[in-house]
This record gives C-alpha cells, structure tokens and sequence, in this order.
C-alpha cells in the first residue's frame, strides 16, 4: 500500500483517477479499521487533510461549506454553524467517541455509505450538497444521492467529495437529529431520525424528514413531512407523523435490533424530533 | 471449614487507604503489560482460525506460507506430536490447535511466526485450509434436543441418567428434603424458566505472551495471566515437557475476570519459538479474544419455588442447562451450588447439566455459575413477593442462611455475614428514597464459596533493614498494596519500608491463579505467617546478641524487645539492627509459609437498584445503585469498594445489553467492542459500595474474599426493578430494549 | 517495501522514524519508539486505551496511521508527568484508587486531561459523556469520575 498526502485537490483527483484501487483518507476512523480486518486492502490512500481548501468551514456565498477533511470536533466548537444548524452539528457529534470525534469528518460518514450514518439524516433533512470533485470538474449532489446501497456510491471513478454544504439559516427554522442506540454512547444508531422544518407563525410551512438505520440507505420520507406541513406540531400532527415514519421505515432484523422494534422505534423518535426541531424554529430552544 | 487463625485486635495499617506501590507506574506508562515486552531476535506469531462453526479439516496446506520471505516457522495440529494424558489437558491442546476437526468459529487451525506483523498476518492468509462443513449448534436448548448434532461421541460422564443426548456431558445434583412434599404446603407456586446469553469477561488487555523455547525443552515464558503457574504447568502437560525446566514470569495483567485462568494460546507461543529457534510474541487481537478465548456459559433454568402466604419458602427446585462450549466445564454444577445458598431452605434440589455446543470453550467470569444460579432464584422470590404483597427484603430475612444453616450444596455455615447485608440495606436511606413515574426498585442476594489453595511466599529482610516481600499471585486490583499492608502490620514497620514483587515460578512453590476470591485471603495469610516466622528468625538472632532465651524476647513496633524485666534489661534492638549483623548471627533472615489453606470464608451481598424504563423504546436507564457486602476485613477498603462497583458495573452489563450474538451459520457476529457493549461511563450512576465486616474466622484478620460476589446479584436485582418499573417480568437476558419493549407491548 | 520517513514531535522531543503505510501511529509509538504506555484494547477506535492528542485534539492512535504525523505534536501518557511530578490527575488518581488493573489507566488519563484543558469545570454527566470512548471494566468509573473532578475542583482553586 502507498500512502499519498496531496496539496491540492486537482492533486488528489489526478491520484485518484490513477489508481482506481486507491482509497481516500479523511478522518480514517472508518476506513482503518477496514484496513485493521483486512475487509479492504487499497493499492494506496489518499491522505486529503494537507489540503489547505478542505480543512476549513466557511461561508462563502451565503451557504455553508465545510471541507471534507474538517472532523466533527471542529464543526461542534464551530459557534456559527452550531446556531445555524445545532441538528446537524449534534448528529456529527454523535459519532463515536471523543476520539473518533476528533478525526471523523461528515463527508467520511456520507461517502462510507453505511445506512446507520447519524450525520447523513440530519444533513439530508438541513437540504445540504455534496460537492464532487472529478476529472470533469466539480459538481454539486444532493446529499441522498451519494450512498445507493450499503458501502455503495454514486460517485464516478477519479471523482471525490471536497466538502458538503448546507444553506443559510431560513428565517423561522430548526432541526434535530436524535438517534436511538441501546447504550447511552458508542453505538451504531438503530434508529436515526433528522429533521428540519420552518414555521409561519404557529404553523409548519415546510419540512424534511429523513430517516436512517431502518433501510439499505438513508431514507427521504415525504408522507412524514406531510404530516407535519399545515400543521402547529400539535399532537395530533405528531401522531400522524410517527406513523407515516414508521411506514416509510423498511427496516431489516440484525444484531442490533429486530424490524419491529426498528419500526416502532423510528416513529418514536420522529416525535421527539420533531419537537425539538419544532422548538428551535419558534427561538425556544 | 473454617479453621481458628482469627484474633480481634488493634490495626495501624490495615484499614487505611494508602497508594498502591504498583501506582507510579500505572499512572506514567511504565508499567509492562503483556504485549509490552519484546526480546533481541523477536518474531511476530499469528493463529490463523477457523470460519466455521462446525468443520473436518480435510486438508492445510502450508507451503506457500513457509516459502515467504520473513517467515521463520508454520505449525499446525500435526507438529504438537505429544498428545497429554490427562483429558482437561487434551482438551486444552485441541483448544489451542484444532485436531481432526474445528469445533467452533475462531477455533485455531494452523499459526505462523515472522520478522513482522505485517509479514505474519500475510503468511495467515498464504495457508490454504480445506474444510467439510457439518452440522452445528451453538443454542444450549437446541443442543439437548433429539436430533442435534453430538460435538464429542463418547464422552458423556456416568453420571448422566439415560434421556439426555451425548452434549449433556456431566449432571449433577445437590439438596435435602422432599420438595414435593415441600410444595404441599406452599400456598403460591411459580414455576419458570430463566435464560442468560453468554457474556464475555471483556477485560480491556488482550491474551499475549512472548515465548522462548529452545531444543532442548528449557524455555521462559512473559505471559499475562491469572496464573503464571498454571501456564507453565498446563503448557509444560500440554507441550510434553518438564515444568521445572520452563520459568514463567507474569506481566502486569490487564484485567481477566476469570477469563485468564486459562490456557488459551501460549503453547502455540512456545512450540513456534522452539521451531523457529527464537522468541515469539504472540498477542491476539480483539477478534480472537471474542471468539477464541472464554465467554461464560450461556445458560437455561427450569425453576419452581412454593412460598406461604406470610413468606416461609416451602420448597424449591432448578435445573440449570449451561452451555459450556466445545469442551466439557464444570458451570452448571457451580450454578446448582450457588442458586439457592443465600436460603435456610428445607425441601431443595438443584441440578446442574453441563452441555457442550460448537462454541469457544467456556471460561471462569467472576463467580463462574453463581449469577446464572441466581438470576432465576432471586427473579422468582421476587415475584412471589409481588403477588403475595410481601416486602422482598424482610422476605429474604425471613429465609436467610445464617450460622448452623445446611447449605443446598452440603455444608453448615459457620458465621456469615447474609443477614448483616440485609439489615443493611433496610436501615440505609436508599431503601426508603422516592422514585419518580416508570422508575421501580429492585432488590437481589448473592453468594459465592471463596477459596484458598496452593500458596507460596517469602519475606526477605535485606541487610539494610527492609524488607523484600515475594508472592507468586498476579496482582489483577491491588493485591501488592494489600499484602504490603499486611506485612507492614505484622512486622510493626512503616509501609515504605516493605516492597511486594510478583516472583517468577522458578522462586516460589506451586501458586494457584489469581481466582476465587484467594489473593487477599489465603496469600495474605501466608504473607502474615511468612512474618511471623521472620519475626522468630529475628527473635533468635536478638536472642543470640543478648545472650538470653529467644522466649524471652517479644516483637512490638518493629523491634525485639525483652519479653519483661526477667528477661534482662536491653534496649530494643530494631530490624535494621538486627538486620544489620544477621551475617554475623547466622546469616540471610528470611521467613516463608506454605500452605492450602482451607478456612476462606463464604461470601454473601445484597444488592439494590432504582431503575426507569422509557415506555416508548424499552430502554432502561439505572439511576441508582448500592452494594451491601461483607468483607470480613477490608485490607485496603479503595479496592475492595473497588471491587463492589467493578462487579456491580459487569452484572448491569450482563444484564442489560451484554450478549454474544450466533447467526444461523454459526458464527459469533458481535466480535469487537462496538456490538458486544459493555457499560460505559455514561451509562453508569455512582455505585455506592456499603462495607461490611464480620470476621472470617479463618483468617488472622478475618479477611474474607471480595471480588467475585458482586456479580451475582445484579442481574436479578435490575430484572426485579424492570419488573416494578413497568409490570412486566424479564425472564430472558439480556433486558436489551427491543425485548423490554416487545414485553411491554404484549401486556 | 519501501518505507515511508515521518519527521514529527513526541511529547516535545523532535522525532524521526520509518514506517509502512499500513502502520498506525499506536504501532510505530509501541513497537518503534518503546512508549507501551499507550495500549492497544480493540485497534477499531472503541476502547480509548491508545488515547494521545495530535496538536491538541484527542484521539485513537490506533486509528491514525503513522504517515499522518508529518510534521504533528504527538502527546502520549508518557509525556504527562513533568519528570519526577506527577499531573494532579496522576496524583489524583493515586489518592482516590482511581485504577485497579490500570490498562486503561494511561487513555483515561489523557482523555481527561484534554478535557480539563478545555472545560477546567465539568459537570459530572461532562467527564461521563467524554470519557464514553474510553471502556474500563474493572471500576464501573465510579472513582475515576470521582477522581476527574476533584482534580478540576483542585486545578480550579490553585488557578
């Protein structure tokens, strides 16, 4: 195995469109241990946290962007995007421990495509962008169109994700990520649930719901939204809302948890959610 | 039982919480672990297992690993061309190195050793391993049905009635009185059956040793253990070599928990240092420690308890299957022992049936059999208690085992420290403290036997006055602290003055492991008695000085004092005096003791814990948690409040999240620390530790064991506290959320 | 296999060593440099027990491979003591009986030392939840937490 530690990302790309048997490297809290199990065993790795462009947040035009390479730590101690976006910044933190934190990076979780993800909901719910970086230069992704099945990608050979970007706070608007792990920390999610939603007076105006761990990839549920949308949050709504959740789950029995409780758990979840994110669009929380 | 060694007296050291001399090195980095030492010319070993539960091996072919550059030596089955004797040891060789046939995922099949790791693990997968699959079970239900696979034809023990199938190896049975007549007289019968999944003892370090064997059959092993001794010995049986020839040292050892009291992989270790003529370190990694080295039992138990309506026990039974893996153990008869021993009980009997599965041996976990004992016993006095309206703590008062009580498992106790638990726990305000809404309180007794065994130590009084204490006990939570205390208390000499060292088994007798709850008990006595007998050495040579009689002469405060004013007057001559001519007055002063003591006394706790269940996903969270347990004498209370909480803390694990999870193909599939969850920080409240201390009469200071009990109850104490949080009543293990939630939904 | 020359700082020593690329920062600090203090549990990031910080941050040097500490401040426990004296965590640690088998001794400590670093007040359920990644199996945590903050509560009153 090589190991590469590029400057730029045109460097990167170049590498990468060399060696289709390369891995990048961002945090590496996933892909070591890959490495570790002998579960892949690249011709080389693509270290990307020399370079400068994507290790940083920023706000260049409005939306945010925070550079593939920037560990979850950082997003959490990053006071602007934490008021913009508290969901998405809680979901990153709640991968893995202290440590992990400290190296784990969103795009890292996004591009490892494993449907337990805690950061890919809430930031499918917050409307973010991946931005793709390949051979024909760069473009910009919906964040549920990277991951196509469990450890699968949309992205092209050669291409990369340099950052993922989130819009700019809309006026009246909040999100939430809450997971449902048997222990308090340290699990994979066996539920994941994110949510954003934008309030007109008393009354949800628009919403996103997204759920993850309870099918092969993150799930977009728009009945669930729905739910929510001409609605106050009130428990009815939110009655209406677990259960098209819970519908729209199609989860599987593993290890970690049957479909049944998977399924009722993820319309649990959308609730309590949903009233978090109901309470920081109305400057409650 | 108990023999007459306690005497009441006055303490300056014992009691106190000094800091442990192993502290320093703990705290900065310095202290050698297992995987921490390296030798010149070292090489890398590496097992290569079996991915199938159930397999033949048909065929290894090696020749593609021997051929790598860097590899220095491939083993396999054929190249150990001793076969033991002794069954247990054949066992452990087939263990360490599958014969004819891999008996579980993870079982051993061929292990190289090279100049690196990345070298070795390459040569693992050059080895080519041709396999036929056969039938498996790895469920201990499944595995006494008709019809299940047999692991091992013809071993099944003559003490298995006709009925069972050839995995029920061994039964046994204890208890007096007739139940059945017993439960004539009950006036509630509940009848059940309990199941716990099997847990591993999760210690943090991982199995590793670093070996030297040469041609000749001399060889030292670095090993972490609980038993140094029992490496050498197992490994010397195994290997078909002299012990006497082998030295084995142990590292400091990162946790066992009963799980290191077995031989696991350091004859693999030594025979590649003997092929390849250099030394080998051998450290697994957190894959095989799941799946190669011993979970505990998972286990089934059909149990009946009769109780009057005022709360009298009337009779009670259980059959306990535990699964004790590949190869036969002894669980289930621990179990039987254990279940019932907190009770005056008299119509009981228990028996134990030990079935074996295709799964990773079965090891010792802290109590090895006395959790899954209790776990149904507690559950159900818990809800006899329930339905008859009764106060579960004033209810195992009533029934409690106290001095003169036969045991279920034989024995009339000497005085025990049960009820004093119990007490305890009704007079501390944790009893009485409010719970909010979906929070329930639940209560569990516990018990295990304690234990002496083969000790050896020698206490060394260096020239200079202090003194050099040597143990051959690794110290797994403090035991050199412990016994530096003790040996300071006896002598009358400052703690500093007294260093403990773990020796080697070239410098001591015959050590048994660091299990059973010995180490403070019988090393501690002989730690006393190794004192005493330096201190008579020193008395003589006091004597020889002053030219009186030896009996004339007392030690006090460090010093041979003259024993009255008949004696003659002298001033006290201290241990660096006396030290100080001993070369002059016969030479090196050292004591020693040697012995199996046999008074460990019986260990008893109560538990209480206040738990809340969330209505909606399942999950219990423990808000509160007090251990009530007798200590005999804490030594050292740090560590024995230390040991109340660690046990406490494994025993929440076990019963809430903890389980080793098969597939269909047989394959454990939660090998690392990410799914086999245990407790993490922010799981846990405080864990108050409440200290008893009723005299074990057969110890000095009357020091009973202490590590091991505080597993026992938990499992039980939580299930009773799920059951008053949320009605409903747990009855399989562990209480993971999607079961507590589909129990609840069921209502 | 060519090997990779990584030019780095050790608890303030300027350091050079040789690496495969597949080689964690835990193999080269244990099996090249001798500092064992830091031990490996797991290799997959969930145990703590090879907790170092990299230029301040906490992590798993299991999970950080070796190549990667070009130019980087690496600290391990090895370096927390100042000579002969002890961090008051050590310390701490010590007087409270903080430790029994002590292999989880040396992350914990550098986990809670990072973390009083950047929170000198943290609530109990603060240690808890930072000191989550790093399992300890012998003392259910109750006087390791105990011991965090009471040092907090002492490196508070000598600021």
């Amino acid at each position: 195995m090589k190991f590469h530690s590029p400057q730029s990302v045109d460097e990167a790309i170049g590498l990468l469109a060399a060696d289709p048997d390369a891995k990048i490297l961002a945090g590496g809290t996933d892909l070591l241990v890959r490495l570790r199990s002998r579960d892949v065993a690249p011709s080389a790795v693509i270290d990307i946290k020399r370079i400068d462009a994507l290790t940083t947040i920023s706000q260049p035009d409005g939306r945010w962007r925070i550079g593939a390479a920037v560990p979850s730590a950082e997003m959490n101690e990053h006071a602007g995007l934490k008021a913009a976006w508290p969901g998405v910044v809680e979901a990153a933190d709640l991968i893995g421990s202290t440590q992990v934190q400290g190296r784990a990076t969103v795009t890292g979780n996004l591009c490892n495509a494993g449907p337990a993800a805690d950061s890919v909901p809430a930031m499918v719910a917050a409307g973010a962008m991946a931005e793709v970086a390949g051979p024909d230069g760069t473009r910009l992704v919906p964040v549920e169109d990277i991951p196509t099945a469990p450890g699968k990608t949309s992205l092209k050979q050669g291409e990369m994700v340099t950052a993922i970007t989130l819009p700019g706070k809309p006026a009246n608007s909040g999100d939430a990520y809450l997971r449902f792990i048997p222990r308090t920390e340290m699990d994979i999610a066996v539920v994941g649930v994110g949510i954003a939603l934008t309030m007109d007076g008393d009354t949800i105006k628009d919403a996103k719901v997204a759920l993850g761990a309870v099918g092969p990839k993150v799930i977009v549920a728009d009945a669930a939204a729905k739910a929510l949308i001409g609605t106050t949050g009130d428990e009815a709504a939110l009655d209406a809302l677990a259960e098209a959740a819970s519908a729209a789950a199609t989860p599987i029995d593993d290890k970690r948890g049957t479909a049944e409780f998977r399924r009722d758990v993820t319309g649990v979840m959308a609730k309590r959610t949903a009233k978090i994110a109901i309470a920081r669009a109305k400057g409650e929380a | 039982m108990a023999k007459d060694e306690y005497q009441a007296r006055e303490f300056k050291v014992i009691g106190t919480r000094p800091i442990r001399p192993d502290g320093i090195d703990k705290v900065t980095g310095k202290a050698q672990y297992g995987a921490d030492m390296s030798a010149p010319g070292m090489l890398w070993g590496a097992i290569k297992r079996s991915p199938h539960a159930h397999a033949r091996i048909v065929s290894i072919d090696t020749s593609a690993a021997s051929a790598m550059k860097g590899v220095k030596a491939v083993i396999t089955r054929a190249d150990f061309t001793h076969q033991p004797e002794d069954k247990a040891n054949a066992d452990v060789l087939d263990n360490c190195m599958a014969g004819e046939r891999a008996l579980y995922d993870g079982h051993a099949v061929a292990a190289v050793a090279a100049t690196s790791k990345s070298i070795a693990a390459a040569a693992l997968d050059a080895i080519k391993v041709d396999y036929e699959v056969l039938p498996h079970v790895t469920d201990v239900d499944d595995a006494v049905k008709p019809g299940a696979p047999i692991i091992h034809e013809g071993r099944q023990r003559e003490n298995v009635p006709e009925g069972h199938n050839g995995n029920v190896i061994s039964r046994t049975a204890f208890g007096h009185g007739d139940p059945e007549e017993g439960f004539k007289k009950a006036d509630l019968i509940i009848e059940r059956n309990f199941t716990t999944a099997a847990t591993h003892q999760g210690y943090i370090e991982p199995n590793a040793c670093l070996a030297s064997l040469g041609a000749d059959g001399q060889g030292e092993i670095w090993v972490c253990t609980q038993g140094h001794y029992m490496v050498r010995n197992v490994s010397a049986a195994v290997l078909g070599l002299d012990a006497g020839k082998i030295r084995a040292t142990a590292s400091e050892i990162g946790g066992g928990f009963g799980g290191k009291t077995h031989v696991w992989q350091e004859p693999v270790a030594l025979k590649l240092s003997q092929e390849a003529g250099k030394p080998v370190k051998l450290v697994l990694n957190r894959d095989e420690v799941f799946r190669a080295t011993g979970p505990t039992a998972s286990s089934s138990a059909d149990i009946k308890i009769g109780m009057t309506k005022d709360g009298k026990i009337t009779a009670a039974t259980c059959t306990y299957r535990l699964q004790s893996g590949a190869y036969p153990a002894d669980n289930a008869m621990l179990a039987a022992m254990c279940g019932f021993a907190p009770y005056d009980l008299e119509h009981v009997r228990t028996e134990g049936l030990e079935v074996v599965t295709n799964r990773p041996k079965a090891a010792a976990y802290r109590a090895p059999g006395a959790p899954m004992g209790a776990f149904p016993v507690e559950s159900v006095i818990d809800e006899l208690c329930q339905k008859l309206d009764l106060d579960p703590l004033d209810t195992r008062l009533q029934n409690a085992s106290r001095e003169g009580t036969r045991a279920v498992y034989g024995p009339t106790y000497p005085a025990i420290g049960l009820e004093a638990t119990l007490e305890a726990a009704k007079a501390h305000p944790h009893w009485t403290a409010p719970l909010g809404d979906n929070q329930g309180r639940g209560v569990a007794c516990g018990f295990w036997f304690n234990f002496g065994g083969d000790t050896s130590v020698s206490l060394m009084v260096n020239l200079d006055g202090t003194v050099s204490l040597a143990e051959g006990n690794p110290d797994i939570g403090g035991s050199r602290a412990a016994m530096t205390m003790m040996a300071a208390e006896e002598l009358g000499i400052p703690l500093d003055q007294v260093r403990t060292f773990i020796a080697d088994t070239a410098s001591l007798g015959q050590n048994e492991n660091t299990h059973g709850s010995r180490v403070t008990y019988a090393v501690g006595l002989a730690t006393i008695k190794a004192a005493r007998h330096a201190i008579e050495v020193m008395k003589q040579r006091a004597a020889m000085k002053w030219g009186i009689d030896a009996d004339a002469i007392e030690w006090k405060d460090g010093a041979a004092h003259p024993a009255g004013d008949n004696a003659g007057k002298f001033p006290p001559m201290s241990i660096k005096e006396i030290a100080a001519i001993s070369s002059n007055t016969g030479g090196p002063i050292a004591g020693h003791h040697e012995a199996n003591p046999e008074g460990a006394g019986v260990s008893f706790a109560t538990h209480m814990v206040d738990t809340e269940t969330d209505p909606e996903t399942g999950a219990v969270k423990v808000l509160r948690y007090t251990v009530f347990q007798d200590a005999g004498k804490a030594i050292h209370p740090d560590y024995v409040e230390g040991q109340f909480q660690g046990g406490a803390a494994q025993g929440i694990g076990w019963a809430l999240n903890e389980e080793y999870v098969y597939g269909e193909d047989g394959r454990l599939q939660n090998p690392g620390f990410l799914d086999y969850r245990i407790p993490v920080a922010s799981d846990l409240p405080m864990i108050e530790p409440v200290i008893l201390e009723i005299p074990n009469p057969g110890h000095p200071y009357g020091v009973r064991g202490v590590g091991e009990t505080s597993i026992v109850p938990p499992l039980a104490a939580i299930a009773n506290a799920v059951s008053r949080s949320s009605d409903v009543r747990l009855t399989a293990l562990p209480m993971s959320p999607p079961k507590v939630l589909a129990a609840m939904k069921a209502k | 296999m060519s090997r990779i020359h990584v030019s780095t700082t050790i608890n303030g020593d300027e350091t050079e060593f040789l690496c495969e690329a597949q080689e964690t920062l835990l193999d080269v600090l244990r099996d090249d440099l001798d500092l064992t203090g830091s031990k490996e549990g797991c290799a997959s990031g969930d145990c703590g027990a090879c907790s170092v910080t990299v230029d301040g941050r906490l992590v798993c040097s299991c999970l950080m491979l070796a190549a990667e500490a070009e130019g980087r401040a690496i600290e391990t426990i090895e370096g927390m003591a100042d000579g002969d004296d002890l961090h008051p965590l050590q310390q701490k640690f010590l007087e409270m009986g903080a430790l029994q088998c002590g292999i989880c001794t040396p992350g914990v400590l550098v986990a809670a030392k990072n973390l009083l670093e950047r929170n000198p007040d943290p609530t109990e359920e603060q240690v808890r939840y930072w000191l989550a990644g790093n399992l300890c199996r012998c003392t259910g945590y109750d006087k390791i937490i105990r011991a965090v903050m009471e040092t907090a509560k002492d490196m508070r009153g000598a600021a």
